[in-house]
């Protein structure tokens, strides 16, 4: 393999941090879950990476798990956002203090 | 060759994750994810991951996409004029975080640059027949569950966005 493996943990890394910033600075709850989809993707970018390294398969299975995962936290995280824009007509976490009050 | 394709690769996921999470339009973010999925699923190429590569392709960037596509259009969102009041400690938070991976990572290089494990000179089996093998075999019962994780999330997501699930019932 021509290209050594920390090229891939540096990019994995770059796109995981990138991710926790969207988390932290956004105020829009989709784009929160875009966020976390590009955690999700960092980390399968990592699997691979090791996969094709160590020639194991097992890191490519367990991307397909994660897709799987992400699959589902997708379905349930739209319908909740779809759920409070009904209760609160609003997406944005500013406006989402109930407990705080 | 394998360098000009992975910094081509690399440099596009990395430009198109910090628009994902800079622009304020929120069509456009999904828009920048989208071309991030496909710039992954090249990368995944350049692994010899070709299967998961198409499945990148079909699941991310033609169903999860797609569905927060639908909600965005859906909900018709203004686009956001400002970021949330934590930015700066945010911020700073990542810009540290960032270069201390980078600099670990470049300081370590030299360990793990050692030499790959040789691959089997032998022609083995397709990538698609490897990971069937082993997501049959070994990988059995975690398939399973799954199965389970997507029927529970299918449940739950209609349950949640059903309209007063319970005065249909009364009635």
């Amino acid at each position: 393999m021509a290209v050594p493996l920390s090229y891939y943990l540096i990019l994995s890394g770059f796109v995981f941090l990138t991710g926790v910033v969207g988390v932290l600075i956004r105020r829009n709850i989709i784009i929160i879950l875009l966020s976390v989809e590009l955690m999700l993707n960092a980390t399968n970018i990592n699997f691979v990476a090791f996969s094709e390294y160590f020639h194991n398969v097992a890191g490519q299975v367990f991307v397909f798990f994660a897709l799987t995962v992400a699959a589902a936290e997708v379905a349930v995280g739209l319908a909740i956002i779809i759920a409070l824009h009904r209760t609160n007509s609003s997406i944005y976490i500013d406006d989402l203090n109930l407990l705080k009050r | 060759m394998d360098h000009i394709f992975f910094f081509y690769f690399a440099a596009v996921i990395a430009t198109t994750s910090v628009l994902v999470v800079a622009l304020r339009n929120p069509v456009y973010s999904a828009l920048a994810l989208l071309i991030m999925f496909f710039h992954v699923a090249g990368l995944y190429v350049t692994l010899h991951a070709e299967f998961l590569a198409a499945v990148q392709i079909v699941v991310y960037a033609g169903a999860i996409l797609v569905l927060y596509l639908f909600v965005v259009m859906l909900l018709s969102i203004k686009s956001e004029e400002r970021y949330h009041n934590q930015l700066p400690v945010a911020g700073l938070l990542g810009v540290m975080l960032c270069t201390e991976v980078i600099l670990l990572l470049i300081q370590s290089r030299t360990a793990s640059s050692a030499p790959a494990i040789p691959a089997d000179p032998a022609v083995g089996p397709g990538n698609t027949e490897m990971i069937g093998e082993a997501l049959y075999s070994t990988y059995l019962f975690p398939f399973e569950v799954a199965s389970l994780i997507l029927l529970v999330a299918m449940i739950g997501a209609i349950i949640l966005a059903k309209k007063d699930i319970n005065e249909r019932v009364q009635q």
